[in-house]
């Protein structure tokens, strides 16, 4: 039996606002425990929610970015469910009226567009943190918790897709591209292994070519781009089993163990969650004031589609380009390309060479010691024919290395190259003298002998010749 | 006359004449209580050093020629659901026994900033839930005229003190009637301000849509006093009113001649006990006789009131109270597991009132029952704004006995919550409309126990409510003490 | 016209420890008030919006500035189990 698998999946957003969202408590990691708490995040009694602005704009932005509509009049809600961790033991977030609605988000895993629908962006608050004593750290066989409430009330932003996706690859295009805009527009740092970009996926099977959704199973716990494919490609592969032995998919929520390689069965719950949603009465309804949606429009940055397509425009590969965007050398090649340098040839070393290297190194793309005038200055050394071809790969090395610019590695590693033809004039009249047959059989006709000769240049200037000039030369010489 | 039984007015004049010191106000406070508290259990805690360090603190700044506005140096009792930092705040539930805050509510910070000497925290119902303060974990508290009766509730406590002498104002809280009831009961001034005026921080929230701090005086004039002092926008409280609103003073002594009052129809005269409606009326005939315009109005959905809000209360507070837990902060029982810990705690920590409430409010919300229930009486609650809305188009104020009896007996109506219930008929629609209402004691009924007279505005009516009460109070002209309120034979 | 209620059900997702005496008395207060409450289902309602709030307000928000925190000591000393910096409490049961 054939497959379909179909794919949602939800994302959590760490917003990097200074502040919580209900409280003026600092954000930043690493304090000592239960220092940024006051008695909002706390939920002490008597304290009282007042939402962040900042968060509230930064999520519309988003959601513009994610071409969503958004909401005109937005609430927020009280989820309320008991858990150590949650103060007040209700969570305020947003059920039916959340800030951004009905948005989509194009993303190609190399099997051509697919076209993710965004069912809504919402705006919600942090749990504290709790560490499980004894045992594995996990809850199971714990002995105690000990709860730090610094991460209470930090802002987070959910955004939940349409199950649109159908295979692994395509969560996974999907999951970068979140990532990638969501960097982009600065609201957030989007790590994984920090937990402060956090990914959930549902995933369900049915019979290819049928439209009846098949039972979700919840997948969690991928703490990187490479697990979310990981993950589904070993859940939809395990459902598939299920299914092809008769047995009904449960639903249930996953984890996903990355050492093992394959999703767990997580604890079972004795009874569906009742959250029972209302409005939140200790907050006022928010309102789009005229011109928001302008400014914040205004004030979003070139996105990594359009930052593709315009790439593409200036004839550079949809591979090369993806590339670039995605690992974040799009600025390195928007400088080397002001500079002068041809975008081909400057996406051509970028996905290259320099992408190998940052594999190798496994550097960020900031920490590179070349810049967009130095790779524009690279280029323009072998459009000069100052380096050969080769050459240029060697003098890329040292400059990566740390060793100067271009032009300083090329002169201390004796790289530069000689072209002028003033320069070469005596060396080929040298040659040309010392091979008096081959300059005859040259004038005679044999144009395959000029080769010869330039490598008796090239020998005798210890390869720093230019072979291209060398031979216009010869040729030039002998008439030929 | 003993310094606790002047009025703030008063005891402001004779502070700034240099006659009386803030010292001298405290310690006839102090020697009321002492005559007083053993039956009338008023206060849950008193901080008599904490009092003395604000009233000589006080009394030094008047002699600087500083004056921090008219409640300096006056003492003042807080109900115990306002958060004091460093003072004990329990809400009269055993879940909060010995809590002591790290923060004040904004209300408290205002009143220091004035000046005022808080003398105490004041007995109420566990969690403002409740018309008699007999739901407090720590013992009821007693109605001056009548120690056998209840004060009324939630904030009894604070009404008695103010009514016996042992405070010159309170602080109150009104989410049903929990403000204006037990002024009612005990002879004093009540008021629930307009909702949004007065910050909610630092409120122990009940039901945080209805709930609102108010002032409980001797006098309608005290009541404007203490309003303005605590009155006006709060950054940490989103519900706070940000506009503009009218002074509440400036038309006080104008008098009611011209005024259209109207009397709510529904709520004035079935189940309202012989001595409360004889009362009512002698105060609209004084009313039309000093030249007001008496009709009747029908609010139709008034009749619904109290079941909306015995629907919509119940809910809001059983997601306010989830956060007492034993986690971190409150009463603890052990327990195997974390969930088995507050399983355990909130079943030792409620009181019956608040765990019957907490049941139906979560009920109220839950699957399946949302629709029929909570999304129901929310929709009631628009029909009852717009009654409001239409009434106030035809009458400046509306008005209706505060209470439908005078104090009951201790115990009378404890074996029936439902019964208990129906002591706020009168004063929820004002909650669930959000508009400003105060009682005004008018009289004694034969049995010697006062009647409130309740006067209700419009949102920002407070001008125009203060204005009338004022003119009530007047022409009642009730010049009646507890026979409890008098420092005889104190140490 | 009785209403239906799981008491027990309410009371767990209350999360109080009620006893099976304690949930029938409750169970019975509960059916008395909520027949009384439920006359709101009289009144004809179609096309009312729900009220939320009392007061017609929009927009309160604040901007994003950081307030001073509490003492972490004062906080710590009203925990009912501390240890070190941190609450703690008895093992979770649910994740």
């Amino acid at each position: 039996m054939t497959y379909e698998a179909v794919i949602g999946i939800e994302t959590h957003v760490e917003l990097l606002t200074r502040s919580k969202m209900f409280c003026g408590c600092p954000t930043d990691f690493g304090a000592e425990p239960n220092t940024n708490v006051c008695p909002v995040c706390l939920g002490l009694p008597g304290a009282l929610p007042v939402p962040n602005e900042q968060a509230i704009e930064w999520t519309m932005s988003l959601g513009l970015a994610l071409e969503c509509v958004i909401a005109p009049h937005s609430v927020f809600h009280r989820k309320n469910y008991f858990y150590a961790d949650l103060p007040k033991n209700y969570q305020i977030s947003q059920f039916d009226l959340p800030l951004c609605t009905g948005g989509h988000l194009d993303v190609d895993a190399g099997d051509g567009p697919r076209r993710v629908g965004i069912t809504r962006v919402h705006l919600e608050e942090d749990t504290g943190k709790s560490t499980h004593l004894g045992g594995s750290g996990r809850i199971h066989d714990a002995s105690g918790a000990l709860i730090d409430f610094n991460r209470s009330g930090i802002p987070l932003m959910e955004v939940v897709t349409d199950p649109d996706m159908r295979t692994p690859e395509e969560a996974r295009a999907y999951a970068q591209e979140l990532r990638a805009i969501v960097l982009a527009l600065g609201i957030s740092d989007a790590r994984l292994e920090e937990g402060s970009l956090r990914f959930d996926a549902n995933v369900s099977l049915r019979p290819a070519g049928t439209d009846t959704l098949g039972t979700k199973v919840e997948v969690k716990n991928m703490n990187s781009l490479r697990s979310v494919q990981r993950a589904l490609a070993f859940e939809i592969e395990r459902q598939a089993r299920v299914l092809d032995s008769g047995q009904p998919v449960a639903q249930e929520t996953r984890h996903w163990d990355e050492a093992a390689g394959r999703t767990e069965s997580g604890r079972s719950k004795e009874e569906s969650s009742d959250y029972r949603y209302f409005t939140e009465p200790d907050l006022v309804p928010l309102v789009v004031a005229p011109g928001l949606l302008d400014r914040l429009h205004a004030g979003i940055p070139e996105l990594p589609a359009a930052r593709r397509a315009r790439y593409v425009a200036v004839g550079l590969e949809e591979a090369a380009a993806r590339t670039l965007v995605a690992g974040g050398l799009a600025e390195l090649f928007d400088d080397a390309v002001a500079v002068g340098a041809s975008p081909r040839a400057a996406a051509n070393w970028l996905t290259g060479e320099i992408t190998g290297h940052l594999n190798r190194t496994g550097i960020e793309p900031e920490a590179l010691s070349i810049d967009g005038a130095r790779l524009a200055e690279l280029l323009a050394m072998v459009d000069a024919a100052e380096i050969s071809a080769t050459a240029a790969k060697d003098v890329l090395a040292g400059v990566l290395a740390g060793e100067g610019s271009p032009r300083e590695v090329a002169a201390g590693r004796d790289l530069l190259q000689i072209s002028d033809a003033g320069a070469l004039s005596a060396a080929v009249d040298d040659v040309l003298t010392a091979h008096p047959d081959e300059a005859a059989r040259i004038r005679g006709g044999e144009g395959r002998l000029v080769g010869f000769l330039v490598g008796k240049v090239m020998k005798a200037t210890s390869g720093k010749a230019d072979p291209k000039a060398v031979d216009a030369l010869i040729r030039d010489r002998t008439g030929s | 006359m003993d310094p606790a039984d002047l009025s703030i007015a008063e005891a402001g004049t004779r502070l700034r004449a240099g006659d009386l010191r803030s010292v001298d106000l405290l310690t006839a406070v102090r020697r009321r209580a002492s005559m007083t508290e053993a039956i009338l259990h008023a206060y849950l805690t008193i901080d008599y050093d904490g009092a003395m360090a604000a009233a000589e603190a006080a009394d030094a700044a008047l002699t600087r020629g500083e004056d921090w506005g008219p409640l300096h140096g006056i003492p003042i009792a807080l109900k115990d659901n306002l958060v004091t930092r460093g003072l004990e705040t329990t809400c009269s539930s055993r879940i909060l026994s010995g809590w002591i805050p790290p923060y004040s509510a904004t209300v408290v910070e205002r009143l220091r900033r004035g000046g005022a000497v808080v003398v105490g925290k004041t007995n109420l119902d566990e969690f403002a839930m409740g018309s008699s303060t007999e739901n407090s974990a720590y013992g009821p508290t007693r109605n001056p005229w009548d120690p056998d009766r209840v004060p009324g509730g939630s904030s009894g406590g604070s009404a008695a003190s103010v009514a016996v002498g042992s405070a010159f104002a309170a602080l109150g809280s009104d989410t049903g009637g929990s403000i204006r009831q037990p002024a009612a009961l005990c002879g004093v001034v009540g008021m629930k301000p307009t909702y949004g005026l007065v910050s909610r921080y630092g409120l122990i929230a009940f039901a945080s849509s209805l709930d609102q701090i108010g002032p409980i005086t001797r006098t309608v004039a005290d009541a404007v006093t203490v309003f303005e002092a605590i009155a006006g926008h709060d950054p940490s409280d989103a519900t706070s009113y940000r506009g503009a609103y009218p002074d509440p003073r400036a038309d006080l002594d104008l008098g009611v001649a011209g005024l259209r009052i109207g009397v709510v129809r529904e709520l004035s005269h079935d189940g309202i006990e012989p001595g409360v409606a004889a009362a009512f009326q002698a105060t609209l005939d004084a009313l039309a006789a000093d030249g007001a315009a008496i009709s009747e109005l029908s609010l139709p959905s008034t009749e619904y009131a109290l079941s909306a809000y015995y629907l919509i209360a119940p809910a809001e507070c059983s997601a306010n109270l989830a956060r007492f837990d034993g986690v971190r902060y409150g009463l603890r029982l052990p327990g195997e597991s974390v969930e088995q810990m507050m399983s355990a705690s909130r079943r030792d920590g409620f009181g019956p009132e608040v765990t019957r409430r907490i049941l139906l409010g979560t009920y109220a919300l839950s699957a399946g029952y949302y629709d029929a229930f909570y999304g129901q009486a929310q929709k009631v609650r628009t029909l009852v704004i717009e009654d409001f809305k239409r009434a106030y188009a035809e009458v400046d104020v509306l008005v209706i006995p505060t209470s439908p009896t005078t104090a009951f007996a201790v115990g009378a109506k404890t074996a029936d919550p439902l019964s208990m219930y129906l002591s706020d008929v009168c004063t929820i629609p004002s909650n669930l409309s959000g508009d400003p209402a105060i009682s005004v004691p008018v009289g004694l009924d034969e049995a010697g126990l006062p009647v409130g007279f309740q006067v209700l505005a419009p949102a920002l009516g407070e001008a125009m409510m203060f204005r009338v009460a004022a003119a009530v109070e007047r022409l009642a002209g009730l010049d009646a003490r507890p026979a409890m309120a008098t420092s005889e034979g104190a140490a | 016209m009785p209403v239906e209620i799981d008491i027990a059900k309410v009371a767990r997702l209350a999360r109080i420890g009620l006893t099976s005496g304690e949930l029938d008395h409750y169970a019975e207060q509960l059916q008395v008030i909520l027949e009384h409450a439920a006359r709101v289902q009289a009144l004809p309602t179609e096309g009312v919006v729900p009220t939320a709030h009392p007061l017609p307000m929009t927009n309160a928000v604040r901007p994003d500035e950081v307030e001073p925190t509490l003492d972490r000591e004062e906080v710590l000393a009203a925990a009912p189990e501390r240890e070190g910096p941190y609450f703690r409490v008895p093992p979770y049961l649910e994740e």
